[in-house]
């Protein structure tokens, strides 16, 4: 596997679904972060096959559960003096919004451009989130 | 204030007061006639709906109140690109309590939003439309005695019905309620209500292919319409289009008491000769839409 150094101090962004890394890249607006960050795409997973990864190095300040909104099974690894002080298992939000989007067309969120997107976790065990204007679920992919 | 936008905005016991007063409406509709005087209400339909808005304009009307409204987005200003905020943000200072239809879902709940005055979801698309839920509730509790202890049939389109979905929803919360449903494959409960309803819910109910072979169990029959377009080819659509259609010999089956609702229009699916059979109750049906709107107005003008 491709061999990108280890962090003194940061976050690692593990089993993200393979494919996904740039999209949790643009919602951590990491293009406007001063810090070093590496992408790894297509990493080689036992549990999921394939997966991607993101290290940060250096702290950031975001809410790192809305990441369970975008992909569930995203584990979030905080780094400090080259060692895993906290693994952190994502909390789902309870209510998500401006963050991700309503595909229904038949969505009044889909002709009034200025409502803001929301959606509400309606089961919590799969991580189901519904918009709250027309109820449908939100697709991850 | 309260909005209704959802069936289940109103809790069980405010919807058996609600249908209470309804039933009270029935037996003394003159005792209603002036509760509304001075009052107006708005009908905004985004589309047209020639049913349910009479039916809230004949509830206003029958409370001694006013109506205002348009029928078409054609003739509001809509046409002209108006927001629904801004529409119900104007129209809070003309009226006293307004129902909307919308062709997008979601549209009656961003206008309570902003509205100042109540408002009542008059069909937003394929997702609610609570005043027919509530009017099914009113029939079942009016001519069965019960919403309890029932078993209810629901033939047809299930999946694409949003009166079904809405129905089941609302007629879970209630003890010893079971369901059969009956529709080909292709038009089966969708996944999440079997799932986050039924199953999560506990609740006991069968999924069936045939009328026949089940209508002799049932409380009540809840028809809708099979749509040739819904199938996916001619083939399945006549072979099983006559399975879905109630006519007096499959009426024969059924319990002496079970009742037959409809939620109009009606094509085909229900043979004109069941019309004259007691147990059709869907013409009763649409009148009740009339007073259970009746009930809601005053309720949420708070006037009763």
């Amino acid at each position: 596997m491709l061999n990108i150094g280890g962090l003194n101090q940061g976050v690692v962004i593990d089993h993200i679904k393979a494919g996904n890394a740039m999209k949790i890249y643009e919602y951590l607006q990491l293009d406007k972060a001063d810090v070093c960050v590496a992408i790894i795409k297509n990493a080689k997973s036992n549990k999921m096959g394939k997966k991607d990864i993101i290290k940060i190095e250096g702290p950031i300040s975001v809410d790192l559960d809305m990441l369970g909104v975008m992909d569930p099974d995203i584990t979030v690894n905080i780094i400090d003096e080259d060692r895993i002080v906290e693994k952190r298992h994502l909390h789902l939000p309870e209510s998500v919004t401006g963050i991700i989007r309503c595909k229904n067309p038949r969505c009044i969120t889909s002709i009034e451009q200025e409502l803001i997107h929301k959606f509400k976790l309606t089961d919590a065990e799969n991580g189901v989130y519904r918009c709250v204007y027309c109820e449908q679920a939100f697709r991850r992919n | 204030m309260k909005h209704i936008i959802s069936p289940l905005d109103l809790t069980v016991n405010e919807m058996t007061e609600l249908l209470e007063l309804a039933e009270d409406i029935i037996k003394e509709p003159k005792k209603y006639s002036s509760s509304c005087q001075g009052k107006k209400l708005a009908t905004l339909f985004y589309e047209p709906s020639t049913r349910t808005r009479l039916s809230f304009e004949a509830a206003m009307l029958n409370l001694g109140g006013s109506i205002l409204g348009f029928s078409s987005a054609d003739s509001s200003s809509a046409a002209k690109g108006e927001s629904v905020a801004d529409t119900i943000r104007v129209i809070s200072s003309y009226a006293d309590i307004c129902a909307m239809r919308h062709p997008k879902e979601g549209a009656p709940l961003v206008a309570s939003q902003y509205s100042s005055i109540p408002v009542i979801n008059a069909g937003d698309g394929g997702h609610n439309h609570p005043t027919q839920t509530f009017t099914d509730l009113l029939t079942i509790k009016s001519l069965k005695g019960r919403l309890s202890n029932v078993t209810v049939g629901f033939c047809g389109d299930l999946m694409f019905g949003r009166t079904v979905h809405s129905l089941i929803n609302a007629m879970v919360r209630y003890d010893n309620v079971s369901f059969v449903l009956i529709s080909p494959n292709e038009l089966k409960i969708p996944d999440y209500l079997r799932k986050e309803v039924l199953d999560a819910g506990n609740i006991t109910y069968r999924e069936v292919k045939n009328l026949d072979e089940v209508i002799s169990e049932l409380d009540i029959l809840y028809m809708t319409r099979v749509q040739k377009e819904r199938f996916f080819n001619e083939a399945d659509y006549v072979r099983l289009k006559d399975t879905y259609i109630l006519d007096a010999k499959k009426m024969e089956l059924a319990k002496k008491d079970m009742l037959v609702l409809h939620p109009l229009p009606r094509v085909n699916e229900i043979a004109v000769e069941v019309d004259k059979d007691p147990r059709a109750v869907y013409f009763k049906q649409a009148e009740y839409g009339v007073y259970v709107r009746m009930a809601l107005i005053l309720k949420m003008l708070e006037l009763a």
